[in-house]
């Protein structure tokens, strides 16, 4: 049975679905607004990764961006007392305006260079049907654990940075 | 298909592995006590893991050896970088000592946090991989955001590392924009592998590459305050603690260098013509842009900003000419340019006092007579500064100018020793302050102690000798870029 037509629909669905989202998250003056379509962009991003056979990306998608992290937004959004319209009134101004214009030509520039470009063909080391006998995530384990051993290991000092700066700052002495 | 790392791959990183033990052994002995005498020993933990891998990091030169999968290597170009990382942070470790104290700073945190950063550096330099240079970033900007806002209850430092953090992850999402572009393009996050990719005659420049080559220069154009990217510098710099923006002025700008060059050089050196013209431009106005704002600061610690704003225009000079051979001269000008900037940032701390920095220029007014002996160093490492004879500053400008003109740029050539006759300026006036006003002020007590002073005689002496003997340092710097070639 032929498939095509549905994934193509769901494609659709998906990219028209990240696009509408991320559009409002940036619009809403509500933050916790905000915040909830920041969850609906994550996972029409995450249902466009499991077209793209990249299962693991999108768990991790769902499970730390929109499961854990938006968790954290929306604990620290209520903890600041943002829930109310507190997003002062937009107003104009040439600042603004440049900004606007220099971040459109950004847009377009790089959606030029993305549509423009014809993938070259090189061979992957991984291939589709090799991944189909493996599996994703054991290849992804194996490369993570074997050939990216040394950056996964520097990642986790990463992470402690991260940790300890965070309640250095946290903790300071306020006056 | 289970892969192992070969264990004998490990005593090749055992610098980086003494640096991020004694960062975790500093942050362990903070947790469990936190008496005086234990943070002084915090210190000198620092301290002895920054010499003992100093010691071991030298006998690695000479050695050439890729491991973990090409992703890291050990070459001259990365010992001779992180031989500098390593003498930076022995040097901002002394001078903290007395410092941490003053500005009341965590001790604990303080140091592991310096020594994180040394760690980040040192990766990005030895990387012969996109990840690993991106993570090795990661590891020394977050260490440095965090240390920008140390300073407890004082809203500048905060205001610095908040400033700093936000502007330095969008630059941090452009680099990685720019990676992937890269890599989109010839399937290779190893920097060597793309060169032969792209030199193997099926890859075409196509509008992504260049557009992941121009997020490159952003991103490391950020890390080393080039202009239009430098927005940040001037604020961050002035807010954060004294040595911390010694250490971001000296070791950061080094560590960001050595990457980019190590990327531009080996990767992208055949679209030289590509990349070249738009780092002449922005050579140009990091130059300009960094002197001319520089003449109208009062305050010195400010203007010492500025200033590095401008150095990291005239290293890209020598970055502009892709000429592998030539580009020693950046690596002796970083040498150079650490030593006088830590050593004119000492200056500055001295003459700050608990709660106040007194870093405005009519505070050096008089210094001469009460401190004669601390206004002579500061007076050499300005005249380094300016780049006047004999002194190292002077040597490393002049390899760089003359890059510019073996390699027939004559017109950047000509731009930046304009541009450092205007430099002259304002680092002659600090002096002319130091030498020929009097002090308006109530002169105050300097605490000139031995910690200090090391570290400025440390300064003053390796200026004068890089100045004098040039030779040695230049070898080295040659050898370093041998691997270029």
């Amino acid at each position: 049975m032929d498939f095509s037509w549905f994934k193509w629909l769901m494609f659709i669905v998906a990219a028209a679905l990240s696009i509408v989202g991320s559009l409002m998250m940036v619009t809403r003056r509500n933050a916790i607004h905000s915040a909830l379509w920041m969850i609906a962009t994550f996972i029409a991003i995450a249902v466009i990764y499991v077209m793209q056979n990249a299962q693991f990306i999108a768990i991790a998608q769902i499970m730390v961006y929109a499961g854990a992290i938006m968790m954290l937004i929306l604990f620290v959004i209520m903890l600041v007392n943002l829930e109310k319209d507190s997003v002062p009134e937009r107003k104009f101004s040439s600042r603004k305006f440049t900004g606007a214009v220099i971040t459109i030509m950004l847009f377009f520039e790089i959606l030029v260079i993305a549509t423009a470009y014809q993938i070259t063909g090189r061979e992957a080391v991984y291939s589709a049907s090799m991944l189909e006998r493996t599996g994703n995530v054991r290849v992804m384990g194996s490369l993570l654990y074997g050939q990216y051993l040394f950056p996964f290991e520097l990642a986790s000092i990463l992470l402690l940075i991260g940790i300890v700066g965070a309640v250095i700052l946290a903790k300071r002495k306020k006056e | 298909m289970v892969v192992t790392i070969p264990e004998f791959a490990f005593r090749w990183i055992i610098p980086e592995i003494i640096v991020a033990v004694c960062a975790l052994a500093v942050l362990l002995i903070e947790v469990f006590s936190g008496t005086r005498n234990s943070r002084r020993f915090s210190a000198f933990l620092a301290l002895f893991g920054a010499c003992l891998a100093l010691y071991v990091t030298l006998a690695l030169w000479n050695q050439q050896e890729d491991i973990f999968y090409n992703l890291y290597t050990i070459d001259d170009f990365g010992t001779f970088f992180k031989v500098v990382f390593l003498v930076i942070t022995a040097l901002i470790t002394i001078l903290s000592l007395r410092y941490t104290e003053r500005g009341e700073i965590p001790f604990g945190e303080y140091y592991a946090l310096l020594l994180f950063g040394l760690l980040g550096m040192m990766i990005m330099v030895s990387s012969n991989n996109f990840i690993t240079i991106f993570v090795g970033l990661e590891i020394m900007s977050i260490s440095l955001y965090v240390l920008c806002g140390l300073l407890a209850g004082n809203l500048k430092s905060a205001e610095a590392s908040f400033k700093y953090f936000l502007l330095g992850a969008f630059a941090t999402a452009f680099l990685l924009y720019g990676m992937a572009f890269v890599y989109a393009t010839t399937g290779s996050l190893d920097i060597a592998e793309i060169a032969d990719y792209v030199l193997s005659g099926d890859f075409y420049l196509t509008p992504m590459f260049m557009a992941g080559i121009a997020f490159l220069i952003a991103g490391f154009g950020f890390k080393t305050a080039s202009v239009p990217f430098h927005m940040w510098t001037p604020d961050v710099y002035e807010g954060a603690p004294t040595p911390v923006t010694a250490f971001m002025a000296t070791g950061v700008k080094a560590a960001s260098f050595g990457a980019f060059l190590r990327v531009f050089y080996t990767a992208l050196l055949p679209f030289m013509e590509g990349w070249s013209g738009i780092l002449w431009v922005i050579a140009v106005l990091t130059m300009t842009v960094g002197n001319i704002t520089a003449l109208v600061q009062d305050n010195v610690k400010r203007m010492l900003a500025y200033s590095s704003i401008a150095h990291a225009g005239y290293i890209l000079i020598a970055l502009v000419t892709g000429d592998r051979a030539l580009s020693s001269s950046v690596l002796y000008y970083l040498m150079a340019y650490t030593f006088m900037n830590i050593g004119a940032f000492t200056v500055v701390i001295l003459l700050g006092k608990k709660g106040e920095e007194n870093t405005d220029i009519e505070h050096y007014a008089g210094l001469a007579k009460r401190y004669p002996f601390l206004a002579f160093c500061m007076s050499i490492f300005l005249l380094s500064l300016a780049g006047f004879p004999p002194l190292a500053g002077f040597m490393g400008k002049f390899y760089v100018f003359s890059a510019a003109v073996k390699a027939e740029y004559y017109g950047l050539a000509v731009i930046g020793v304009l541009n450092s006759a205007v430099a002259f300026y304002y680092y002659l006036r600090v002096m002319m302050y130091m030498y020929f006003r009097e002090s308006e002020m109530p002169s105050e007590e300097i605490n000139l102690s031995f910690a200090y002073m090391l570290v400025i005689v440390i300064s003053a002496w390796a200026l004068i000798h890089m100045g004098i003997f040039p030779r040695d340092f230049l070898l080295l710097a040659r050898k370093s870029v041998d691997i270029f070639i």
